[in-house]
């Protein structure tokens, strides 16, 4: 099976190992090219983005204005922090030059002088590898001044690496604007775009690593080759980390539409001792959970998981077997974006803690019927009112989940207080059910 | 506790500043740097901090509260950080998490009297696919199990 991203070739971090199999070649066809033909192939290669939202690189690229006097900036995502995902830090140890190359690449076609690469803080082992593969792409001459000398060219690039220091928000592509200008990392409220207005208030493009990882094959091959490879809306591999109850968890590159269940028994092994699967959360904690028993022909892509009634987020896959506690499971998502809410937004910095605080009701042993409901209508209050999408990432979790497994919570919450709407929320702050 | 860069600091710092359009971009590297040579960001850290790069020590505050790997107070030779994240949990996180609070005696964001070691519960690590797992300072431990935490954690102790 075809490798884009991770290709089975020992020792490929090394300069001299990406150079004898044809590293930086592509970036050299790209420099004959004009950009607004590499951004035109990767449109039509049909290649979508890796880091949650999967819309389109090139459509992205082609926002950014040719016309004006201001630097241009590219942006790395290598935050990493969605649970469930540990696919990026592969591409920073094993395959770091593919990397540096798809970022030449797509500086060129956007027109930036410096890309910074924003790498989670937590990483210091994956910044030591990118940064050794780095130092030797500056001597060689195929990043910074040296490159006009190294490809004939006018065009440079520089590339910086810019170290988190643990705060999830800072993936959130205008949150980790803010924090790389060194400023509270809140998100910012778009309009308008980075595109428009991004790092210091000019052009600016964000993409994910694996996206920008990809870039170099499609140059290389061409993008028709890119388009037949998996789903034809959603094409190439992408690389799924598998996590949980599976005798195997790792990261696989696999082709889009490959079927959830042979992700999770053929490739990861299946699920010790042969258990039944409770729930699955195919794209990393923020997207809805699916149900066990309906895992069947479920394809691993962009528009089959978005009519499965889930998303494929960064493709990180979360078994949870039959014997798992739900409960246990949904309060510590919520306890997740409660401390990470930046706390900008009151109904994002406020709700997360109320879900918490019900959910640990529940937990306890002390929770009711009407509990759900809460639960259910303050996500839905979250979702849709805040300044980003981590407000949906938390009330996603809690209303799908609830949602598709109201048989099992009901069989978690004995009491059945019955309150008017108006007085549940009241309820969580006095009397009644002891908080 | 008065605080000075050291000249390799500065230096460090000086490599920082020309990657970066402003002085004030450079806040989080400078933190990095300032934390490695006094291992926590004190006041005086940041009031330092605030006059090489040209901003209020209110916004350095603000940055630094914003994060939560920049230590607010001095933590222990051996900071452990325990994931207890879903996919870790599934693994047993929290039995580890109990056993090392129970072992070092100490709770989360707390250090032992020695100042060996300190403790964290932290979010997701990136380590899914090798859960359960801990973090010892910058060092990784993959596909741990109680047993080898506290095997980790005696050699630490032996180790001075
Ligand atoms: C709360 C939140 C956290 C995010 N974390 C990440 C992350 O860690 N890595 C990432 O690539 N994208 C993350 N994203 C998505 C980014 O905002 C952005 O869409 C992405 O980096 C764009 O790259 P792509 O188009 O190549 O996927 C996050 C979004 C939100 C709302
Ligand atoms: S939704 Fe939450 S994380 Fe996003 S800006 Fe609002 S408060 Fe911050």
């Amino acid at each position: 099976m075809e490798k884009i991203v991770l290709p089975e070739i020992k020792d490929m971090h090394l300069i001299d190992v990406y150079l004898a199999n044809g590293g930086y070649s592509s970036v050299k066809k790209a420099f004959n090219q004009t950009p607004d033909d590499i951004i035109d192939q990767v449109k039509k290669s049909g290649l979508r983005g890796r880091g949650g939202a999967a819309f389109s690189a090139g459509l992205k690229w082609s926002f950014m204005p040719k016309s004006t006097t201001k630097p241009k900036y590219l942006c790395v995502n290598g935050d990493e922090s969605e649970p469930g995902s540990f696919k990026d830090r592969q591409i920073l140890e094993h395959n770091p030059h593919q990397l540096i190359e798809g970022i030449l690449i797509t500086c060129y076609a956007i027109g930036a002088k410096i890309a910074y690469v924003y790498i989670r803080g937590e990483y210091h082992k994956f910044i030591n590898f990118f940064s050794k593969a780095l130092n030797d792409a500056y001597e060689h001459g195929f990043v910074g001044d040296a490159m006009r000398e190294k490809f004939g060219t006018d065009f440079t690039c520089q590339i910086y690496i810019h170290k988190g220091a643990g705060a999830y928000i800072c993936g959130e592509e205008s949150s980790l604007m803010n924090s790389i200008e060194g400023k509270r990392a809140y998100p910012r409220v778009k309009p308008p775009f980075p595109a428009q207005y991004g790092l210091w208030g000019c052009p600016t493009t964000i993409n994910n690593v694996e996206t920008i990882t990809n870039v170099p094959p499609i140059i290389a091959n061409g993008w028709e080759w890119f388009a037949k490879i998996g789903e034809p809306k959603h094409p190439g591999t992408i690389l799924f980390g598998v996590s949980g109850h599976v005798n195997k968890p790792g990261v696989y590159e696999l082709p889009t539409g490959t079927l959830l269940t042979e992700l999770i028994y053929n490739y990861a092994g299946g699920v010790p001792g042969n258990k039944k699967i409770l729930c699955v959360i195919p794209g990393g904690s923020s997207m809805p959970p699916l149900r066990g028993d309906q895992l069947e022909e479920i394809k691993m892509d962009a528009e089959s998981l978005k009519a499965a009634g889930s998303a494929i987020g960064t493709g990180g896959v979360m078994v949870m077997d039959e014997d798992t506690d739900l409960v246990k499971v949904l309060t510590r998502i919520t306890k997740f974006y409660y401390h990470e809410s930046c706390g900008q937004c009151t109904p994002c910095r406020e709700g997360t803690g109320w879900m918490l605080k019900i959910l640990n009701r529940i937990l306890s042993g002390s929770g009711s019927s009407n509990d759900l409901d809460l639960l259910i209508s303050v996500a839905n209050n979250i979702e849709g009112n805040t300044v980003c999408a981590l407000g949906d990432a938390a009330a996603w979790p809690v209303k799908y989940m609830i949602e598709r497994f109201r048989d099992y919570f009901e069989t978690r919450v004995n009491t059945v207080t019955k309150l008017p709407i108006a007085n549940k929320v009241h309820s969580l702050r006095k009397s009644v059910i002891p908080l | 506790m008065e605080f000075k860069f050291t000249t390799e600091s500065l230096e460090k710092i000086n490599a920082v500043l020309n990657r970066y359009p402003t002085k004030q971009a450079a806040l989080m590297p400078v933190l990095w740097i300032a934390q490695e040579q006094n291992g926590w960001i004190s006041n005086e850290v940041m009031q330092e901090t605030a006059k090489i790069l040209e901003i209020n020590p209110e916004e350095v505050l603000g940055v630094v509260t914003f994060y939560t790997m920049y230590f607010k107070k001095p933590m222990g030779k051996h900071h452990i950080q325990v994931c207890t994240n879903v996919s870790c949990m599934f693994r047993g996180a929290y039995e580890i998490y109990e056993g090392v609070k129970k072992k070092l005696g100490i709770d989360n964001m707390e250090t032992t009297s020695d100042r060996k070691f300190s403790l964290e519960e932290v979010e997701c690590m990136g380590a899914c696919g090798n859960a359960p797992m801990i973090a010892i300072n910058e060092e990784y431990f993959e596909n741990i199990s109680s047993e080898k935490v506290n095997k980790i954690i005696e050699d630490l102790e032996k180790s001075a």
